[in-house]
């Protein structure tokens, strides 16, 4: 049913994506891609998957398939103030998502329960419809399998009870080496997740088009444009005094116990 | 975004074929036109023969064709499933009224009542058309005001020009719907000026700045895409057509969409008797071509919002 549910759940499922913190290693896009391939999703159809520049049924625009997550990186602002920002892209899930309302067939639906938004593959009809509909870019047809695909939030990994506990967060949160991605219910405003976009001041991606996305972005921190006050230098004088008093230069290394054998046994043993 | 065949056949085809199928409903239950076989069975073959082509060649783009039942499922929230109802639905009193028409010699009175219905199917039919773009907020070009009065003259236009065809070929007030096809098209013509004129001078509200969120830090633009090649979002979203080849393409489309069809209309309404059919014709063959080229145009001169992720400034 691609009505909205009539009552919102209060539970809101979704990502944090911290940009002060991702490093665009795309490590999060390849393990989507890998657990997706074999999940829910599958398969996640590339096509020239080999090379650039061979073809495949008539496609010789290089090789390309199937993702739920692209890492773009951007350059903003100018000169001294400029700086280099990796952005992870993927599904929102929208409170108002117009991809859903717009589906003709029921495949597309949000939850109730959670908020996750998700196709039911054998509904679609391949019509394109919700892609036009989506500001974000979240879905991705695959023209092999004739139908829609795109983020279930791993939704075969976060409620799957054969994972230990720890690993029932989505593939690209579990996957990210910087902790950039964090993962919880952003209907609970005392969620870990909720607090953090409280603290860090968590925004939306193109509020102007009243989506309502569920998955928030942080900010860049400030920049430092001046030399810190960390007290390296200082700091460091200060541990060099204190070695060149620990380890007198041209004395022999004092034995401390075990007497004049041990001495000479570490003594060789050193060299 | 990517103009696909399929859709552009449809949209102008069914848009003609509603057209026609509107003119015909209100001809017919006015007495407007004789109620001849000739001229119902030419009449309601193109007319069923333009929608029917136009929704068969719709399902074209779909990646599963045999599933395009399933999409009339949604009318409660989905533009495109109530275009698919209100499609299926006009046939009912469209095909009866033609049964009145061809089979019994009578498209007045209860047929009449009938066609009617038809004309107000094919008017809803058109309207939910329109609205499958003009709800999408995600492409500027396409929410505007503007977009149903555009698919509405436009299908009244083409429609027209076939219906002054069969007016011309097989009797009834031939120079009325010369006159009207003349109207409907300046109308048209118009309607799609101020369309133009909207969208070329509206500035758009989403750049890269509200798509990452990072506008305050500064000018964004795009360093590294996420991939060498094309994905679908940048196929799909993402087609370009330059600025210079629109303005030549907008030109194509006012001279053989209108101009050429009104100075056909005006010769045939000059030469007028049997020998108008000529001009008629190629007056309608003129002025579907150049909806064909303004289709392509709503769909190539359209920019998606996403497009601000792959390096476009605004959209």
């Amino acid at each position: 049913m691609t009505m909205l549910p009539a009552t919102a759940g209060t539970k809101k499922l979704g990502l944090v994506i911290d940009l002060d913190i991702c490093v665009g290693c795309h490590a999060c896009a390849v393990n989507c891609k890998e657990w997706n391939s074999g999940g829910h999703s599958a398969p996640m159809t590339d096509w020239n998957a080999y090379s650039g520049t061979e073809s495949t049924d008539g496609d010789d625009d290089g090789a390309w398939g199937v993702w739920f997550n692209r890492v773009h990186t951007y350059e903003v602002g100018d000169g001294a103030e400029g700086r280099t920002v990796h952005f992870p892209r993927s599904c929102l899930h929208c409170e108002t998502p117009a991809c859903v309302t717009v589906c003709p067939t029921g495949a597309s639906y949000k939850r109730e329960e959670d908020g996750i938004v998700l196709v039911n593959e054998d509904l679609c009809i391949g019509c394109k419809l919700c892609s036009w509909a989506c500001a974000y870019g979240a879905r991705e047809y695959d023209h092999e399998d004739g139908v829609m695909k795109k983020c279930t939030l791993c939704i075969d990994r976060i409620y799957n009870e054969n994972l230990e506990e720890v690993d029932r967060v989505p593939a690209c949160v579990s996957t990210c080496p910087a902790s950039a991605r964090h993962f919880g219910d952003l209907g609970d405003p005392d969620s870990a997740v909720s607090v953090l976009v409280a603290e860090r001041g968590g925004y939306d991606l193109m509020p102007e088009m009243g989506f309502k996305p569920t998955n928030k972005y942080l900010p860049p921190r400030p920049g430092k444009t001046a030399c810190g006050s960390t007290g390296a230098p200082s700091r460091l004088e200060q541990l060099v005094a204190e070695a060149a008093d620990a380890v007198p230069q041209g004395k022999a290394v004092p034995a401390t116990t075990g007497g004049k054998m041990l001495a000479w046994v570490d003594a060789v043993l050193s060299r | 975004m990517h103009p696909a065949a399929s859709v552009i056949f449809f949209t102008t085809a069914s848009g003609a074929g509603y057209g026609l199928l509107f003119l015909l409903g209100i001809a017919g239950a006015a007495g407007l036109v004789p109620a001849s076989l000739a001229f119902g069975l030419v009449g309601f073959t193109l007319a069923f023969g333009l929608i029917t082509a136009g929704l068969l060649a719709s399902t074209f783009h779909l990646g599963r064709p045999e599933r395009a039942w399933r999409a009339l499922s949604q009318w409660r929230s989905s533009w495109l499933s109530r275009e698919g109802v209100a499609a299926l639905v006009t046939y009912a009193p469209a095909g009866l009224f033609a049964l009145g028409w061809v089979v019994f010699g009578e498209a007045r009175g209860i047929w009449g009542v009938f066609g009617l219905l038809g004309s107000l199917g094919a008017v809803a039919t058109v309207v939910c058309t329109g609205m499958i773009y003009a709800s999408l907020p995600t492409i500027r070009q396409w929410r505007q005001p503007l977009t149903i009065p555009v698919y509405l003259t436009i299908g009244l236009y083409t429609g027209a020009l076939w219906m002054a065809l069969l007016s011309a070929a097989f009797g009834g007030a031939a120079s009325a719907f010369l006159w009207l096809a003349v109207l409907a098209g300046l109308s048209a013509a118009g309607v799609k000026a101020l369309y133009w004129r909207t969208i070329d001078t509206e500035a758009p509200v989403t750049t890269s700045g509200t798509a990452t969120g990072l506008g305050s830090l500064g000018r964004v633009r795009l360093l590294d895409a996420p991939t060498t090649s094309q994905n679908y979002v940048m196929r799909e979203m993402g087609y370009r057509v330059a600025r210079k080849h629109a303005m030549k393409l907008r030109a194509i489309a006012a001279v053989i969409g209108v101009a050429v069809p009104v100075l056909l209309l005006l010769i045939a309404a000059a030469v007028g008797g049997g020998a108008a059919v000529v001009p008629v014709f190629l007056a309608a063959l003129s002025g579907s071509a150049g909806a064909v080229v303004e289709r392509w145009l709503f769909f190539a001169e359209a920019t998606h919002v996403v497009t601000t992720y792959y390096g476009a400034e605004a959209a």
